[in-house]
């Protein structure tokens, strides 16, 4: 598969999280479109490092394990962006408490 | 067409439209819905590549326990399409505009790299299985794992500090 395919599919899952964030006023939703993004990246390291193993085994490499490194650091994107859920989560969930809505723009005087 | 073409075509047109039903339906729990199957789509995509650790770690991480944590904070909160807040229509058509720029710019930016003849492989290729991903895992990467176990903890533990009542 032309990797050209991936990085325009990655780009465009991209853009639609850009295009969430900016356009919705909910804390959550724009929380979702941030694990968007993540996810479109971690579909380009996966595509690039296949890309990469395969240009290693026509160049001879032929039980080599070039690439590996990519998907390792999907497989830490994944583990920091579960780590962040559960403090942003707990953010959103004491603003709901103290404010009792989830809307962005009471939140823009970063007081009260 | 072969049959990788066909699914490959498939899942992506899923994983876009379902993105795009993410950020205009009205209500949060559907919002929530289409993104797992966004996820879903997206680990389709992983299999595609022969990457199948991660494909299951992406449904067990994020479809399963993630998106269960959205899906039960939103439940709490009670959130539904009335109390849902509402940008201005002029405020939604700009913000589209600016991501329909960058879709633009890096499009146009990238669709002409020195990459693009090269292939990426697809059905085959035992880079992405578990023996070979545990193996480097558990040797030129184990210091970062062990500090990825010290960072969940301290997630851990903030999340309940900022959550407690006071």
């Amino acid at each position: 598969m032309p990797i050209n395919y991936y990085i325009f599919l990655s780009i465009a899952l991209f853009s639609i999280g850009i295009v969430g964030v900016l356009t919705r006023r909910n804390a959550i939703i724009i929380f979702m479109c941030v694990e968007l993004m993540l996810n479109a990246v971690n579909l380009m390291l996966v595509a690039f490092s296949k890309m990469h193993y395969k240009a290693a085994l026509l160049a001879g490499d032929v039980n080599g394990t070039a690439g590996t490194d990519g998907q390792l650091f999907v497989f830490f994107i994944m583990v920091v962006a579960a780590a962040e859920v559960t403090v942003g989560l707990a953010i959103i969930v004491m603003m709901y408490r103290n404010i009792h809505s989830v809307d962005v723009n009471f939140l823009n005087r970063l007081k009260h | 067409m072969n049959i990788t073409q066909i699914l490959f075509w498939f899942l992506s047109v899923v994983a876009i439209f379902s993105a795009l039903m993410v950020i205009t339906s009205k209500n949060p729990v559907y919002s929530v819905l289409w993104l797992i199957v966004t996820f879903f789509s997206i680990s389709g995509h992983y299999i595609l590549l022969n990457a199948q650790f991660l494909a299951i770690v992406n449904i067990i991480v994020y479809a399963g326990a993630i998106m269960v944590l959205f899906l039960f904070v939103i439940m709490l909160m009670n959130l539904n399409n009335e109390t849902e807040p509402q940008k201005h229509r002029w405020l939604k058509m700009a913000g589209a505009v600016a991501g329909g720029c960058l879709l633009l710019v890096m499009v146009a930016a990238l669709k002409d790299t020195d990459i693009k003849n090269q292939q990426a492989m697809v059905n085959e290729g035992t880079i992405g299985l578990i023996k070979n991903l545990g193996k480097e895992l558990f040797t030129t990467y184990v210091v970062p794992f062990e500090i990825s176990s010290i960072l969940f903890l301290s997630a851990m533990v903030g999340a309940v500090v900022i959550g407690k009542k006071e």
